[in-house]
């Protein structure tokens, strides 16, 4: 909302003359809740008089230049001047050097010769904006009146030194969409009255008019008539105050609706009487009626939009734009105006699909009924003051609203108690009468009379939040309540994991969760549905991941494009899919590694080994140390992962992630990755960290290899060592891994180190012997493994 | 025989003061006091001597025996020094190579600031809990004020999946979480840092981006104590200085609802291209909760009353690092993470 402060002192005695008035007002505004975008003075531009014209000669070395004696009323200057308009004896507007324009400073200069101080200005160069301006604006300077006064100022002669300041108002706030509300609200700031508007016709002769109102999307339907109209251009005032409020002056009929519309918040709508039938109907349209609108499109509507018909055919669109049939010409003489009230829902539904106007986008904020009825009179008095209207006595009236004021009980406790303040009850009401809202003082309560413009009013909290605004917010003093003491609580557990893995050496990215629908369905068993938006931004991003490596995958190749390597990343995130037709959304930690992940001199290219050492350090950190195993189990590995170069992780048994490399059909780089959920690990109880006694006694250390088929897992083979080991093994691990000369096609030797203790003793070397052997022959009867000597 | 000795001292101390290696001192030692030394040779040939000569002469002996031992036991330590240090200086490196290391990890500055904004809140007493991130209709906007057809729907166009079912728009979906999930209706404290998503993408606006939430309910809660947690919430993210400015505003799930401005930390308010020249940033949106929503939750609001807000985490971490292009907290380029690899 453009709010112009001419137009705001018709209703408001208020000092508004300064760009630092404007400020003033503007940041006021904005303490009581009404931010704004800009704000400033309707012409900008400095440094400008009234001139006069005194010699106009052709420049002698150009065929379209003039060169001007020009009377400033202190000196009379030299001016070229490039307009064909220019002539002896115009009152034009001057800009001296040093004014500043919105195309630049002017400057002394000399043009083809002929020196030059300063310049004969059109409107279009003060900066008025284009959309309101006619042709004779753009093509030539501007020709004051005869009765200009030579050396004046031309800004306030012209009455357009006027401050405008650009609101964004809260969706709530549509009393505001009017220069009466927005008085009311300033009024309140500043404690000033608003002025009464003048609603005075005659009426003469009685209206022959019929009403259908045939949809209950309709509460109220205002008609009156008004005869012999002259149609011609508005006076400058009223033009001024139409652009300042950010609306172009078409003729004076045209012009009065749209600012009765500005000045009480009601929309109307003016209809060329002589091409009605004598009636107006509003009921919804039918699906696919057709309907050309005031800006010559067809429009296509549906049984969800309201029209306006003349009983035969749709003629207008309600609350968002009239028919193009009906429409206010040059040639109209009489006129039916329609000052209505349609639904808001309905009225948003029907212009966010066809078109936004400065008409829907009040009615769908909501209307005062009082109002409806205000306008249609002040359209009235305006016709006829400013279009020789003859205005027809009596009004059509279909009216279902309560115009009665709500009452609201309040106690001054219920205001202190939520704003934390100390108000006393004369400041309370004194604040409500700013507001303009009726006070009955009751003994232990105030009753507040709101009235109807403040549709946003209907609870005694409403009315809390006006005492706070108008009281001023930097009145309260914060303070910090003394409550029980009691620890916070968060989720540290994923802290932990993000340190862990940042130790680790990865990087910590943030991902989208939206990717498109191939990309969610990467990754994954196929075994799930994908989710869907209905109404995506783009193709890009239509669906969600169901896999976090989806994104990191991007984002590796993101970082490649970009020249960067040894790209190790992490993300824990959520991936989102739909099972037997529930939505799940399940917490995951996914990594992506490549390139060298050792520094220095002695590198290390990343390999499965190096992601899956990162994968064991994050599991054992949580506890779940000896309980998971790698499981190369093709059936269970999404098509994405080289079959011979993955696994999946299980711990307790239970699948909960998968590692490995991206296939290299889709990577031909290494690429390493993996993915845990972590609601299922999670779900899986640690017991507490405690302290296990160690042995006193000295350990033995065993190294035996053997030569065992290369498809046997070095993880069976270390079960196998462990089971027959018994208590007395401490630890067992492989050592060494060799194929190829001197061991026999097929199979690999493979080394263990096995440490044996007791924690009371030393062990024998007959006990030692013992255990070794039944290892060995464990691997042997078990893997068929030979021992190497 | 006395000259003699004397002789043999003085080129025995020549000798041994010309010895540069344990070898050519070992030489020298057997030289004049091995087995067969000069020194030794001289007493053997002692008998010869008269009575009176043995003793002054034997003396002398041993004195120059006694005198040549020590030299070449401190010259044999020495030397072995020597030695030890030669054979370090051989082995010497270059310090200034690489060193070999594991690569190095960095936090996401977006879960530095939410940490660190957990960590404020749980000191205060503060629970920190979640909600789902694909939500119902019911829970981000029903049960907040927002009826089907509320126009301040419009402010949020969402990412649905059904009718019933879309992406959260805001955190304060899990307000209403909260509250219904406490059976015993008993008060409130807690945050909500989450992702969000709303169907926009520009410059400024990324589809996905993130909130924290903050509720607290309990009796006696006023507007009083919403300014005093937030200047201190504020002041503990942006520096002692910041100053905060409430403007009332418009949620349909607060009543009165507050917009927080903060005192610009790039110009101090003095104006600059951040704050677009008005000395204030729009950083949070705040209110006390509306009877109606605290109502549809469960709460008694003639006995409870409560106050909530929210804000941008993104903006946070942006102004926090310096971070001029919000883009550049989602494209993780490893040149952008991996500068935040270091204690604050």
């Amino acid at each position: 909302m453009k709010l112009s402060t001419n137009f705001l002192k018709d209703y408001l005695d208020i000092d508004i003359n300064s760009k630092e008035d404007v400020y003033k007002l503007a940041e006021d505004m904005t303490k009581v809740g009404n931010e704004y975008d800009s704000e400033g003075i309707l012409i900008e531009a400095t440094n400008l008089v009234i001139g006069e014209v005194l010699e106009c000669e052709m420049h002698p070395d150009s065929d379209h230049l003039h060169v001007c004696k020009v009377d400033t009323g202190k000196e009379v200057l030299q001016i070229v001047c490039g307009a064909p308009n220019v002539r002896k004896g115009l009152k034009v507007i001057v800009a001296l050097p040093g004014a500043k324009l919105p195309g630049g400073e002017i400057k002394k200069s000399v043009i083809r010769g002929q020196e030059s101080n300063g310049m004969l200005c059109s409107i279009a160069e003060l900066g008025i904006e284009s959309k309101f301006l006619r042709e004779e604006d753009k093509a030539g300077i501007h020709k004051l009146d005869k009765d200009a006064p030579v050396g004046g100022d031309p800004i306030e002669y012209m009455n357009m030194k006027d401050g405008v300041i650009d609101f964004e108002l809260t969706a709530n706030r549509g009393d505001l969409l009017s220069i009466l509300g927005m008085a009311y609200e300033v009024g309140a700031i500043y404690d000033k009255k608003v002025k009464p508007i003048d609603l005075t016709h005659k009426d003469s002769g009685k209206l022959d008019f019929k009403l259908n109102i045939a949809t209950d999307n309709c509460t109220m339907f205002l008609a009156k008539k008004v005869e012999n109209v002259k149609i011609h251009e508005s006076s400058p005032e009223m033009k001024e105050k139409l652009m300042a409020s950010g609306v172009r002056p078409i003729n004076n009929v045209v012009d009065i609706s749209n600012y009765v519309m500005l000045e009480t918040g009601q929309p109307l709508h003016f209809y060329d009487a002589d091409k009605l039938n004598g009636m107006l109907e509003v009921r919804m349209a039918k699906e696919g009626e057709k309907l050309t609108t005031l800006d010559k499109q067809e429009r296509t509507l549906s049984s969800d939009d309201i029209v306006i018909s003349d009983g035969k055919r749709a003629i207008g669109l309600a609350g968002v734009m009239g028919g193009y049939d009906t429409e206010i010409t040059e040639n109209t003489k009489n006129i039916i105006i329609e000052s209505a009230i349609f639904d808001s829902v309905k009225i948003r539904r029907t212009s966010n699909k066809i078109l936004r106007s400065e008409a829907s986008n009040r009615f769908e904020k909501g209307l005062d009924p009082n109002r409806t009825y205000m306008a249609i009179e002040r359209s009235c008095n305006l016709l006829e003051k400013y279009a020789d209207a003859k205005v027809i006595g009596g009004m059509e009236v279909y009216d279902k609203t309560n115009k009665e004021d709500k009452k609201i009980d309040i106690t001054l406790d219920n205001i202190n108690n939520l704003l934390g303040s100390n108000l006393t009850k004369k400041e309370v009401v004194d604040i409500f009468e700013r507001l303009a809202f009726k006070v009955e003082d009751q003994e232990n309560k105030l009753t507040v009379h709101v009235p109807t413009r403040r549709l946003d009013i209907s609870i005694k909290e409403d009315l809390i939040e006006e005492v706070g605004r108008i009281y001023g917010v930097d009145n309260i003093q914060g303070r910090l309540k003394e409550m029980p003491i009691k620890q916070g609580s968060y989720d540290n557990t994923t802290r932990e994991i993000r340190n862990k893995m940042i130790n680790l050496g990865l990087n910590e990215t943030l991902t989208y969760s939206l990717v498109n629908e191939k990309e969610a369905n990467m990754f994954t068993m196929k075994d799930n549905e994908i989710i869907k938006i209905l109404a995506p931004l783009t193709e890009e991003r239509n669906a969600l991941r169901q896999s976090l490596i989806t994104s990191l995958l991007k984002t590796y190749e993101y970082n490649v494009s970009r020249d960067n390597k040894d790209i190790c990343l992490f993300e824990i995130a959520k991936a989102f899919f739909m099972n037997k037709g529930e939505y799940k959304e399940e917490n995951r930690l996914a990594c992506l590694m490549t390139g060298e992940y050792y520094l220095g001199l002695n590198t290390k290219q990343v390999d499965f080994y190096i992601i899956k050492g990162v994968c064991e350090e994050v599991l054992d950190y949580l506890g779940y140390g000896g309980r998971y195993s790698f499981i190369q189990d093709k059936t269970k590995l999404p098509e994405e992962m080289h079959p011979g170069k993955s696994a999946v992780i299980s711990v307790n048994g239970e699948v909960v992630g998968l590692i490995g490399r991206v296939t290299p059909e889709l990577c031909k780089e290494e690429v390493y990755v993996m993915e845990i959920n972590l609601d299922k690990l999670l779900a899986k109880k640690v017991g507490k960290m405690k302290y296990k006694e160690f042995s006193k006694f000295p350990a033995v250390k065993k190294d035996i290899a053997v030569i065992v088929d290369k498809n046997v897992p070095a993880q069976d083979l270390l079960k196998t060592i462990k089971n027959n080991g018994g208590k007395l093994l401490q630890d067992s691990k492989v050592f060494d891994l060799y194929e190829g000369k001197g061991i026999p096609e097929g199979k690999k030797s493979i080394a263990f180190s096995v440490t044996l203790g007791a924690t009371d003793r030393t062990l024998t070397d007959e006990e030692i012997n013992t255990i070794m052997e039944k290892i060995v022959q464990g691997l042997q009867s078990k893997h068929g493994a030979e021992l190497r000597k | 025989m006395e000259e003699q000795v004397k002789q043999i001292e003085k080129n025995a101390l020549e000798d041994l003061k010309n010895c540069a290696e344990l070898k050519a001192l070992e030489e020298t030692r057997v030289k004049y006091l091995g087995k067969k030394g000069e020194l030794t040779a001289l007493l053997k040939q002692m008998g010869s001597l008269s009575k009176e000569e043995r003793p002054v002469i034997g003396s002398l002996v041993n004195k120059v025996r006694d005198e040549l031992e020590e030299i070449i036991s401190s010259k044999e330590v020495e030397l072995k020094k020597a030695e030890i240090a030669k054979k370090l200086e051989s082995e010497k490196i270059d310090v200034t190579l690489p060193s070999t290391k594991a690569r190095r990890g960095s936090k996401h500055p977006l879960n530095r600031v939410i940490e660190e904004v957990e960590d404020l809140f749980v000191s205060m007493g503060y629970d920190v809990i979640s909600g789902p991130e694909l939500e119902t209709d019911e829970y981000c906007f029903e049960r907040l004020n927002l009826p089907k057809g509320h126009p301040a729907r419009d402010m949020q166009d969402s990412f649905y999946i059904t009718t019933e079912y879309l992406l959260r728009t805001q955190t304060s979906a899990v307000q209403a979480r909260a509250m219904m999930a406490n059976k015993e209706k008993s008060p409130i404290r807690v945050i909500v840092p989450g992702k969000t998503y709303r169907r926009e993408d520009d410059a400024t606006h990324s589809h996905q981006f993130n909130q924290v939430e903050g509720l607290v309910i309990d009796k006696d809660i006023t507007f009083a104590d919403l300014k005093g947690t937030l200047e201190v919430f504020m002041k503990k993210m942006l520096g002692e200085d910041t100053k905060l400015r409430f403007r009332p505003s418009y949620f349909p799930f607060t009543e009165p609802s507050y917009e927080v401005d903060v005192s610009c930390f790039k110009c101090g308010g003095k104006g600059c291209n951040l704050c677009k020249h008005t000395g204030w940033i729009e950083l949070l949106g705040s209110g006390m909760v509306h009877p109606n929503v605290l109502k549809m939750n469960g709460y008694d609001p003639d006995k409870y009353t409560g106050f909530a807000f929210g804000t941008g985490l993104d903006r946070l971490a942006m102004f926090k690092y310096g971070i001029t292009d919000m883009r550049l907290l989602y494209a993780n380029d490893v040149r952008f993470l991996s500068q935040f690899d270091r204690k604050d």
